[in-house]
């Protein structure tokens, strides 16, 4: 494949607002985001960062009439944002496709696993009924389910976990999308089916060339599917890069602060480098850097605007003013 | 403060396990087919397991949904009734004439749940539901909420901010330190945490989880750690119990269980585990498929299925757990370790 001069998908000052009769939430504040084709992006970031909402936005899949969104999201050269409904339902499903982290809830109980990817094909694309069940069963192969035959007469209570988010996996890939939005899809599974979906993904993205946007709070995860990390905190992306330099050397004092709060092997019997404090409130657009409150590094003038992304490299960047200002210290 | 060897509570000393359990066994029915008129065999979400648990240990209990690790933990607090087996505390056989009552056990028994808003009554502030468990056990009201604001100080929320208010305006995290502290207010001497940390964020686990080192430290405790996640489990345990469909299928010290596992099981969740390293992604997953149904468990050593060792042995005869030679203590239920079981990777029967 020869690099795509365009981005696929092209996210410019996103801000994304939440209102009721309660309260207001600033869920997102200023996201910009490239993907290029063929690629893996890991959007990794803890609960209330921002990162479903992001994801969710590309499809326009909040509740309108409580939501206000501003900025742009190109889709292929196209404005999500300014689409009209029946322009929205061309692109959910044929361009882009989403799989979730609850199986169970996303497909309908009543029907079969076959007979609802049949409807999603025939409501995009003009073929006829044995095309579209031909085209399921290719499917449902195409994701390793065994006996896929008697799986597409399955209701989707009869399936264990694990068999459930490969038939989701296929009826998202049901109109060959280029861009898939995957959302946690395997937070709910167990260690060892966890990883089987990984790889499948990881294989199925080399296969058909598509297009990934990883949603996890998971490093591990995202480590193992990503091929660039974009790490959220308080509805914006703090640090982006390629996979290996952020994992290696993080730029954000955030970033650093996850991966040495993440427990694995070799850190048994040693205190565990917690960060102080909780992930801020979003009732008010944030002023300051959103993380000052629990930084280690932070200084009086990190309150005064919110920073800029800032480069560390030509491929990387991250939201704090002290990038580029000393050189990184090594996290102690 | 301090509960010392001096604990008039500690019966059998130090020697003694804290905790003893013995074919342990619960059987849920499950309701017929969709008519009623067959009867459909029950779930064997415990079947049959022991082990003990040593005064001021990490026991880490680790298997996946469906292996029965927290109806265990129910059983062993009794908030439901097992079908067979015993459970000791400190030498006294829990619900017996001549043992403890399960009153008393749960004085000396507390529980963390993994849901912290469900685990708190909504509508008492938390020094409230903090002071409730000593309160019922006879504490007079002012020594109760006195034993309640030192202990959100032991569990760092700060009292003069914290007292009055409702599980609602609390993070996560912050509940469920109210829930640690609640668990602590009756001075257990076991605390049996289920999953209490895995609906936290990572950067709060990491608190939560140094929190729960200092206590047990600071309050000689005894833990009973279980969790899905094996990293978590590493960092914390002392000992490790594997679970598979409602059996034990590898007991061991923590470093036997992740430094040599034995059971094919044990090896495939550890190889399951993402690598944590960009340059050394996993490249196969250790198995295929999901875990079978506790309803019907395969005949047998039930993990066979999906077992890529297994051999005709492994479906006629489920192995019981056999202590391993050259550890100090590793135990697993596997015919490729028990000789002379028939499968062809046993070890001979040595003369000794």
């Amino acid at each position: 494949m020869s690099p795509a001069p365009s981005p696929l998908l092209s996210i410019r000052d996103l801000h994304v607002k939440f209102t009721s009769r309660e309260r207001t939430v600033h869920a997102v504040n200023g996201v910009s985001l490239d993907l290029a084709r063929g690629e893996v992006l890991g959007l990794l970031g803890e609960s209330g960062s921002g990162k479903s909402v992001t994801l969710r936005s590309i499809q326009r899949l909040l509740p309108p009439r409580r939501t206000s969104m501003s900025g742009s999201i190109m889709l292929d050269g196209e404005d999500v944002l300014q689409m009209s409904p029946k322009e929205l339902r061309a692109v959910r499903g044929s361009k882009v496709a989403m799989i979730f982290q609850e199986p169970a809830t996303a497909f309908d109980p009543v029907y079969t696993v076959g007979q609802q990817i049949c409807e999603t094909i025939l409501q995009h694309e003009d073929v006829s009924h044995s095309d579209a069940e031909k085209r399921a069963l290719e499917l449902l192969e195409l994701v390793r389910i065994p006996s896929a035959k008697q799986r597409l007469r399955a209701y989707p209570h009869e399936m264990s976990g694990g068999m459930r988010q490969r038939a989701m996996i296929a009826l998202a890939l049901s109109c060959r999308p280029s861009l898939l939005l995957a959302d946690e899809p395997t937070t709910a599974l167990d260690a060892t089916v966890q990883i089987q979906v990984l790889l499948l993904l990881a294989q199925l993205q080399e296969e058909l060339g598509l297009s990934i946007i990883f949603v996890t709070h998971d490093v591990g995860v995202a480590i193992e599917i990503s091929s660039r990390l974009a790490v959220m905190y308080g509805g914006q992306v703090v640090e982006s890069g390629p996979l290996e330099d952020v994992v290696r050397n993080p730029a954000h004092p955030y970033t650093k602060g996850l991966l040495a709060s993440t427990i694995h092997g070799a850190m048994r019997g040693e205190r565990l480098q917690a960060i102080p404090g909780s992930p801020p409130n979003l009732s008010s657009p944030p002023t300051e850097c959103t993380f000052f409150p629990r930084c280690p590094i932070g200084e009086a003038r990190c309150t005064h605007s919110v920073p800029e992304l800032r480069e560390v490299t030509p491929l990387r960047s991250a939201r704090c003013i002290k990038v580029g200002e000393r050189q990184l210290e090594p996290a102690e | 403060m301090r509960l010392r060897q001096s604990d008039p509570r500690d019966v059998g000393g130090p020697l003694q396990p804290l905790l003893s359990v013995e074919g342990l066994k619960k059987h849920f029915p499950v309701k017929g087919n969709r008519f009623g008129f067959e009867k459909s065999p029950p779930v064997r979400a415990v079947d049959g397991i022991s082990f003990q648990v040593s005064k001021g240990e990490t026991l880490g209990v680790v298997g996946e949904s469906g292996c029965g690790k927290s109806t265990m933990a129910r059983l062993l607090i009794r908030l439901i009734e097992p079908d067979e087996g015993d459970v000791v505390l400190d030498g006294q056989l829990v619900g017996a004439a001549d043992g403890i009552s399960v009153r008393e056990m749960r004085s000396q028994v507390q529980m963390v749940f993994q849901d912290s808003y469900a685990s708190l009554n909504p509508r008492l502030p938390i020094e409230e539901s903090i002071a409730f468990g000593p309160v019922s056990d006879g504490l007079s009201r002012r020594e109760a909420l006195d034993r309640a604001i030192d202990l959100l100080g032991q569990v760092g929320l700060d009292p003069r901010l914290f007292v009055h208010r409702y599980p609602h305006e609390l993070s996560g995290g912050q509940r469920q330190r109210v829930n640690i502290a609640r668990a602590l207010a009756l001075r257990p001497r076991l605390l049996i945490l289920d999953e209490a940390v895995s609906a936290l964020d990572k950067s709060v686990e990491a608190q939560v989880m140094n929190l729960l080192a200092d206590l047990k430290a600071r309050f000689d405790l005894t833990y009973v750690f279980i969790s899905h996640d094996l990293n978590v489990v590493r960092y914390i345990s002392d000992k490790v119990m594997v679970m598979y469909l409602g059996e034990v299928v590898e007991i061991g010290t923590v470093e036997a269980i992740y430094g040599a596992p034995a059971h094919p099981y044990t090896q495939a969740l550890l190889q399951a585990q993402p690598a944590m390293d960009p340059a050394n992604r996993r490249k196969k997953a250790p198995l295929t498929g999901d875990p079978p149904n506790p309803i019907a468990p395969p005949p047998g050593c039930r993990f066979h299925t999906r077992c890529q060792f297994a051999e005709s042995v492994c479906s006629r005869a489920a192995p019981s757990l056999e202590a391993l030679p050259n550890a100090d203590f590793h135990q697993a239920a596997c015919h490729m370790v028990i000789p002379g079981s028939g499968h062809s990777k046993a070890p001979t029967i040595s003369e000794s």
